[in-house]
């Protein structure tokens, strides 16, 4: 058990070493820097930009209104610049794969993982987490809630658990790459089109779909559910009131089974050669 | 003209190399679209005839945004990380010395890539789109061909805009910022997040007249037949105007940057 906890806390050391290093050479183009930080948060802001401009024309989508929205768009957002900002270049593993530079990795004396999460680790994807909390402050703010400290708590606990399932969504991802290193494009459809599903209420969407992101890909636990139920609404689904409240233990769950999918495609790699 | 088609044919031959990832591609635009047409729907159920479209103009405004979405290169990818990579180290020098020249080289390159990511990346999404939700495509020929003809315009303006943005790297040692911005104003005011019709009023007004509008919002607004006669004219003619703005001040900028460009010897 102490053997195992050591392995872990070498392998987080790693991981800040190296993003720590990439930090610093960001920093050497610090206009840049600012440039790309305010461009990533104005392309997260630019899918709440088009959600006003909808709401310029409409008091209600799908039955939910504007601070409603925000609030599941908020939860989302910063849930998914979490995830991305820490392990959001594990999909860069397919092209180290096909340019050969992946057995790099392999021959260092640190794990895998933290040297494909930490990879040109991108401080400018704080960029997309202060949008994100932004809205969800706004959405706090203005949604029809009566919030006590257990909701509030209950909110944090759920963007925390919300960025742990796109850390498995991201992870899986980039396993699926050791089969097939040119596809890095599929898991865009379900980090980038989950999130951009999840900032809006699930009656918009066709049942079939929610059924889709319940039960194959669990992404409605990442704010769905545990948002309509602050709110106090029934999910489309009608599943019983206690599921909202899994988000954390799916969350591990995800998490054991992307890292065991990781661990196969890491012994199944063969080397280009090159 | 022969080496510009041939660089052409090998800008199309390039792209076609990838066909695990135009697959993956494909998947993504379609999972987008069906993601998009949704929440299209349920705008279009609260305001019926919202910017003047019906449901089916909506919904075919969507999966004809994930068609062209590569083609035009709303998103960047492309040519301009690489002609900035050439600038940033140097490698450009050569390309100057080169007995072709070098705007035309590039929009060459780019038209073979977005002919095959047009073909690749387009058509199955659309059918795709066709097949589950109610569009409204037409059905004479001639207004396919004139879809084509924006189209093309609409890459050649999204080429002149992308080449003016890569030339910034000639003052900018690290160019990222640059064609990140680029990127955000092309996805936002091109109309693929939301129809520009859908922008209030004077804003509406002028991110129509602003050069992204003719990457997309012209295009699919000809295959929905919103222009007929003088109009299609007008529409057509504003792509090429912008085209051939962007293009010329594309090679002003050129001049200048070659002008004041000092290769480290090495």
């Amino acid at each position: 058990m102490a053997e195992r906890l050591a392995s872990w806390s070498h392998a987080v050391r790693a991981y800040l070493l190296i993003a720590g290093m990439w930090v610093r050479s960001t920093m050497t183009y610090r206009a840049s820097f600012v440039l790309m930080a305010v461009g990533n948060c104005l392309a997260s802001a630019l899918d709440f930009v088009a959600i006003l401009l909808m709401f310029s024309h409409i008091d209600a989508l799908g039955g939910f209104t504007l601070p409603e929205i925000a609030l599941l768009y908020g939860a989302t957002c910063t849930s998914f610049g979490l995830a991305d900002l820490i392990l959001g270049n594990a999909e860069r593993v397919g092209q180290r794969v096909r340019d050969g530079t992946f057995d790099t990795l392999l021959v260092r004396p640190v794990p895998v993982l933290a040297q494909v999460a930490a990879d040109r680790f991108a401080l400018r994807r704080l960029g997309r987490i202060a949008q994100g909390l932004a809205v969800l402050g706004w959405g706090v703010a203005a949604a029809d809630v009566a919030w006590t400290p257990l909701k509030a708590l209950f909110l944090l606990v759920t963007v925390v658990a919300g960025a742990a399932i796109f850390c498995a969504v991201f992870l899986a991802g980039a396993a699926f790459q050791f089969w097939a290193a040119d596809a890095s494009e599929v898991a865009n459809s379900f980090t980038y089109g989950g999130v951009t599903m999840l900032q809006y209420p699930p009656t918009v969407f066709a049942r079939d779909l929610v059924r889709g992101v319940t039960f194959v890909v669990p992404l409605a636990f990442v704010n769905w559910l545990p948002v309509l139920r602050l709110l106090g609404r029934d999910d489309p689904l009608h599943l019983p009131g206690w599921v909202s409240l899994c988000g954390p233990l799916v969350a591990v769950l995800l998490l054991g089974l992307t890292g065991l999918v990781w661990r196969a495609g890491l012994r199944s790699y063969r080397s280009t050669g090159s | 003209m022969r080496l510009y088609a041939a660089v052409a044919v090998s800008g199309f031959r390039r792209h076609a190399t990838y066909r695990v990832a135009t697959a993956a591609g494909v998947f993504t635009n379609t999972v987008f679209g069906f993601i998009l047409a949704y929440t299209f729907i349920a705008l279009w159920d609260e305001r019926p005839h919202l910017g003047g479209y019906d449901q089916g103009q909506a919904l075919t405004f969507v999966w004809v945004g994930q068609a062209l979405l590569a083609a035009v290169s709303l998103m960047g990818g492309g040519f301009e990380q690489e002609l900035q990579e050439r600038i940033r180290n140097g490698d450009i020098a050569v390309d100057l010395y080169r007995p072709a020249d070098l705007q035309l080289w590039w929009l060459s390159a780019d038209l073979g890539r977005a002919g095959f990511q047009l073909l690749g990346r387009g058509v199955v999404p659309l059918a795709a789109g066709a097949l589950c939700f109610e569009l409204t495509l037409p059905t004479a020929p001639l207004r396919w061909l004139l879809f084509l003809c924006a189209v093309t315009l609409a890459v050649v303006v999204g080429f002149a805009l992308r080449y003016l943005m890569a030339l910034g790297a000639f003052w900018l040692l690290d160019n990222a910022g640059v064609l990140m911005v680029g990127q955000l104003l092309s996805l936002f005011f091109s109309g693929m997040l939301l129809p520009l019709t859908v922008f209030p009023g004077t804003f509406g007004d002028v991110a129509q007249a602003l050069p992204w509008a003719a990457v997309f919002q012209v295009p699919v607004d000809v295959l929905l037949g919103r222009y007929a006669g003088t109009g299609l004219a007008g529409a057509l003619g504003f792509q090429a105007g912008w085209a051939a703005l962007l293009l010329a001040l594309g090679r002003l900028t050129q001049a200048r940057a070659t002008r004041k460009a000092v290769v480290q010897g090495g």
